[in-house]
């Protein structure tokens, strides 16, 4: 047997850690206290057992573990290889600093069914997990539906009407996706090839010579598409529905575990079941770049419209997600660099955004952009994170952003496209545009007289720490990113 | 008789068939209606744990009948008492014996008056069920075949809803006028065949292809009605509204599923010539019954006849996987029926719980209950995530199968099927949504209570079989492996062979 190979079930643990969360969560949830805690627990304790991992993974072994078989080849089994722990690694640390920071989000407004609130929060970071962790497109596919469902509540969690409808256009979009391209592409690809697990390096892919090229190209589409948690045009309306959600889902969920499902899912689907060499072969990888160029840019112009704070974050969300897939789809070692390590370092300060949003609801009730003018003066801390996470998001070093950007940058170059590059010179000057903006009217905005902001102070402790830890590692990930690059570095052999 | 393997002392499927009769006369004497409840139970219990018996001694590695007896019947119309279980009929028959004992519990405080003749309306159904998927004597199988229908239309038409007449009449004729043409198809194989009833031996014989398109049309339009595909399936919604608990439970798990069995098992080796010549038809006749079940499901206010679409849709899935041909299609269809009667089988017995509380199937009564039942939506979704094929649940293996075997047979037919996957997805979680959640003007289901235990019993066996077959479905594949692959492999070679085969092929 090859010594790369390690079968081991702590893959199995770390899945099932955020399931029993939840389900004591469900159990136990009438002590809130007792409720957080198992919460917090259960996100440490995921945290630690990722980071157990690490070391075998950069000793360049990769761990399996098996758990159903279905069908010959079709399996329910877990990898942990290179690319997964870029994922594993994020949606962990970030859970840990989501559930103290919704703790104190969530008590700080008196929300209502916190208890379903903190269990369905659980499940969707045991899909989000499950997703890293999958062995095959069958594993992926079944935890990329679990988070679609389990996810509902969370975003028709005020039970309102338009609770409601954001929840419906939420579940209509991701589910009517996966079943209709997911689904067929899935068992097509069974047919041609005979499997569904991924290939084990990014090269080969799992298509046999010879197979019919129209069929893999209309594959090749049906999974663009069919993760429609990427958020690529024309199937991204769900993510600003999704924004009526309380902000800690918003934060986590929406600029994290699920959006990073639906990128996660979409490049390993590239570069593991099509590879690079087929889509070399195939011309696929340059129009998909120009094609989520697109939404890069598109995505960019609508945030410049929107004066809703979450709403901007949001179509800020959709652009930045397009980055990742431009990056994998022009298949140069650095372009797929950049592209992989912006799935961290997008989490890292959309994440602070969004927490930032969540602080200044909680403390001042403001949702609008054009209400938010000299309030950075009574919320520095809270602002000053926002201006350096934005920072992130325009590209700008020292911050994480900044490696991303270069990388992509660098490997449009490789790939010798300028419309890639100009794609990518335009997006940062709009994001400059709609995020500078924010920060600039906080500090230098005029305060409006009839509101002194009396009495307007920092949101709680609570929130405003994880606001600071996760400002704070945006700002070290950007300084010294070769932790996160050595796994990047890993999918690239 | 050489396929014929006794391999058993103890006639287990004559005590399968015959030890729910005996317990319908047992009832008789009865006054208590409390008694004839637990008689009723005792009886479909034994019958239940018999049929594991039938599975510990059932070998997976023939594709011959097993468990045979056969016992001369009527000796001068060459008519035999023959039964035999193999891989393509043994999961119906265990899925039969082992759903009844859940209708008697979903029937014990459901059903208030003539409780007696109600469960010996069960018991003989349970008799006439088990008997049709082992009778292998053709006219065995048509008396067991028209036996079923009146108990059925007699459960409908007196535990029924208001418009139970008119349902169990609608019924009877339907099922009754599609079976006449069968009876006819019986006798001139009968005749053709030697004078002899024993259905293997009518299996692969050179019949000429104008006789086999009309036999197949025969055995088409009985089995049609009966499982039943578009656009033969007006019956089936009004029976299912109209059917109390137990009669929506048999007739979804149990009933639908002999129209398909009867494809399997009678059109396809009586008449391959024929289902070669016909299977475009068919084929694109399911995808129309999955699509309008779908949409037509999508529309319903009312949860039993949302359910009743569904299951157009769903068997419209079981006929596809059927029709294409293939292992991975047949299989699929097979397993997709025993997915299909666990799942709708689970649903209605939920309708009917909402249903002794809420005195109404519609959805606007049901909606938000969510709240106030907590066990009960648990139950509810999962049996829904299961029914529109979410991954790890039963259902998704067997559609996964049967598109495997579509797109295997044809890529257009696999792509037309797939808007019906997602309709399913649709009507399925809009019920979902409406009765865990509904809207912000739901209506005060405070007062609403939550399963008790018996109901939590009735359920739970459902959903282990949901996660069992979705998750690890290999021990039932290999129940019906060697089956199917016999069934195949004897077509193929009665392909190679038939002239008329090869001239469709041809022309295709």
């Amino acid at each position: 047997m090859d010594e790369t190979i390690i079968i081991t079930s702590k893959l199995l643990l770390a899945l099932l850690i955020p399931l029993i969360g939840s389900i004591f969560v469900m159990l136990l949830g009438k002590d809130e206290n007792l409720r957080e805690t198992i919460s917090s627990v259960s996100s440490i304790a995921l945290f630690v057992v990722v980071c157990s991992m690490t070391p075998t993974i950069f000793a360049g072994q990769t761990l399996y573990y098996n758990l159903f078989t279905i069908l010959p080849n079709v399996t329910i089994s877990l990898r942990a290889d290179p690319m997964s722990m870029i994922f594993a690694m994020v949606a962990s640390s970030l859970w840990t600093i989501a559930v103290f920071y919704s703790m104190g989000y969530m008590r700080g407004l008196n929300e209502h069914a916190q208890t379903r609130f903190n269990a369905c929060f659980a499940i969707a970071i045991f899909g989000a997990i499950g997703v890293a962790f999958s062995d095959n497109l069958f594993t992926m596919y079944l935890f990329y539906e679990i988070v679609s469902v389990c996810t509902y509540p969370l975003v028709a969690h005020h039970q309102d009407q338009e609770g409601y409808d954001g929840g419906r256009k939420y579940l209509v979009y991701l589910t009517a996706t996966a079943k209709a391209f997911l689904l067929p592409a899935m068992i097509l690809i069974y047919v041609l090839t005979g499997t569904l697990d991924f290939a084990t390096d990014i090269s080969t892919g799992i298509f046999p010579d010879g197979v019919n090229k129209a069929v893999v190209v209309m594959l090749y589409i049906f999974c663009l598409f069919g993760f429609a948690k990427n958020g690529i045009m024309p199937f991204h309306h769900w993510l600003p529905g999704a924004m009526v959600a309380p902000t800690p889902v918003s934060a986590l969920l929406h600029a994290v575990a699920v959006v990073k499902v639906g990128v996660f899912c979409t490049t390993r689907v590239m570069l593991y079941v099509f590879g690079v060499d087929l889509m070399d072969a195939l011309n696929l990888g340059v129009p998909t770049a120009y094609f989520v160029g697109f939404t890069i840019i598109a995505a960019s112009i609508i945030a410049l419209s929107k004066d809703n704070l979450k709403a901007r974050l949001a179509y800020s969300t959709v652009s930045q997600l397009s980055y990742i897939i431009l990056g994998v789809a022009l298949l140069t070692p650095a372009a797929i660099e950049g592209g992989l390590i912006h799935i961290v370092n997008h989490a890292f300060s959309k994440i602070t955004l969004f927490f930032c949003a969540g602080a200044i609801y909680v403390a001042a009730h403001k949702k609008e952009i054009s209400e938010m003018e000299g309030l950075g003066k009574v919320m520095p801390f809270t602002f000053g994170a926002f201006a350096i996470a934005s920072l992130s998001m325009i590209g700008a070093p020292p911050v994480a952003g900044f490696v991303s950007k270069w990388k992509l940058l660098v490997g449009s170059m490789q790939a010798h496209q300028i419309g890639i590059l100009l794609i990518l010179l335009t997006s940062t000057l709009l994001n400059a545009a709609y995020f500078l903006p924010v920060t600039y009217r906080a500090f230098f905005g005029k305060r409006p007289p009839d509101e002194p902001y009396t009495g307007i102070k920092e949101a709680p402790l609570s929130m405003l720490i994880p606001i600071l830890i996760a400002c704070f590692i945006s700002v070290v990930i950007g300084i010294f990113p070769n932790f996160m690059m050595t796994f990047v570095k890993g999918v690239l052999g | 008789m050489d396929q014929l393997l006794i391999n058993h002392g103890f006639p287990l499927l004559s005590a399968l068939i015959f030890l729910p009769l005996v317990g319908a006369f047992v009832l008789l004497p009865l006054k208590s209606d409390e008694t004839c409840r637990y008689v009723s139970l005792v009886f479909t219990a034994i019958v239940a744990l018999l049929s594991f018996v039938l599975v510990a001694g059932f070998d997976t590695t023939t594709a011959a009948f097993q468990f045979a007896e056969t016992h001369t019947w009527i000796a001068p119309l060459n008519i035999n008492y023959t039964v035999g279980v193999d891989g393509i009929s043994i999961l119906l028959v265990v899925m039969t014996a082992l759903i009844m004992p859940f209708c008697v519990l979903a029937s014990w405080s459901y059903i208030q008056f003539r409780v007696k003749p109600f469960m010996i309306c069960l018991l003989i159904m349970e008799t006439a069920m088990i008997g049709v998927f082992v009778a292998l004597d053709f006219v065995l199988f048509y008396i067991l075949w028209e036996a079923m229908l009146i108990p059925m239309y007699l459960l409908i038409g007196i535990w029924g809803g208001p418009r139970k007449i008119y349902a169990s009449i609608k019924f009877f004729l339907y099922t009754l006028a599609g079976s006449i043409l069968l009876l006819v198809a019986i006798i001139w194989l009968y005749w053709k065949n030697s004078y002899t009833f024993f259905i293997p031996d009518m299996m692969w014989q050179p019949y000429g292809i104008t006789p086999q398109v009309l036999v197949f049309i025969a055995f088409f339009i009985a089995f049609a009605v009966k499982v039943p595909m578009f656009p033969f399936h007006t019956w089936l919604p009004a029976a299912h509204v109209e059917a109390p608990t137990a009669g929506s439970v048999i007739l979804a798990s149990i009933l639908l599923k002999m129209g398909t069995y009867g494809f399997v098992r009678f059109a396809l080796p009586i008449v391959p010539d024929a289902t070669l010549l016909l299977m475009p038809y068919v084929l694109w006749l399911s995808i129309a019954g999955i699509i309008y079940g779908g949409l037509t499901a999508l529309a319903q206010q009312d949860m039993k006849k949302l359910i009743a679409y569904s299951s157009v849709g769903h068997m419209g899935f079981v006929t596809l996987g059927i029709f294409v041909l293939n292992k991975q299609g047949i299989e699929g269809a097979i397993l997709q029926m025993i997915n299909h009667g666990v799942t709708t089988g689970a649903l209605f017995l939920c309708v009917g719980m909402i249903y002794e509380r809420t005195h109404s199937r519609e959805l606007s009564a049901a909606t938000g209950v969510g709240r106030y039942m907590p066990i009960f939506v648990t139950f509810l979704a999962f049996f829904s995530l299961s029914s529109f094929g979410f991954p790890g649940t039963n259902s998704f293996v067997g559609e996964f199968l049967v598109l495997a075997g579509t797109f295997e047979f044809d890529l257009t037919l696999g792509l037309a099927a797939i808007p019906g996957a997602v309709i399913a997805a649709a009507y399925m979680l809009r019920m979902l949504q409406k009765v865990v959640w509904g809207g912000v003007d739901n209506p005060d289901q405070s007062w609403i209570t939550d399963l008790n235990t018996r109901e939590i019993v009735t359920l739970a066996p459902f959903l282990l079989f949901v996660l069992w077959i979705g998750l690890s479905p290999g021990p039932f594949m290999e129940m019906m492996d060697y089956s199917v692959t016999d069934l195949l492999d004897q077509f193929n070679v009665y392909k190679a062979q038939s002239v008329a085969a090869a001239e469709i092929l041809v022309r295709r």
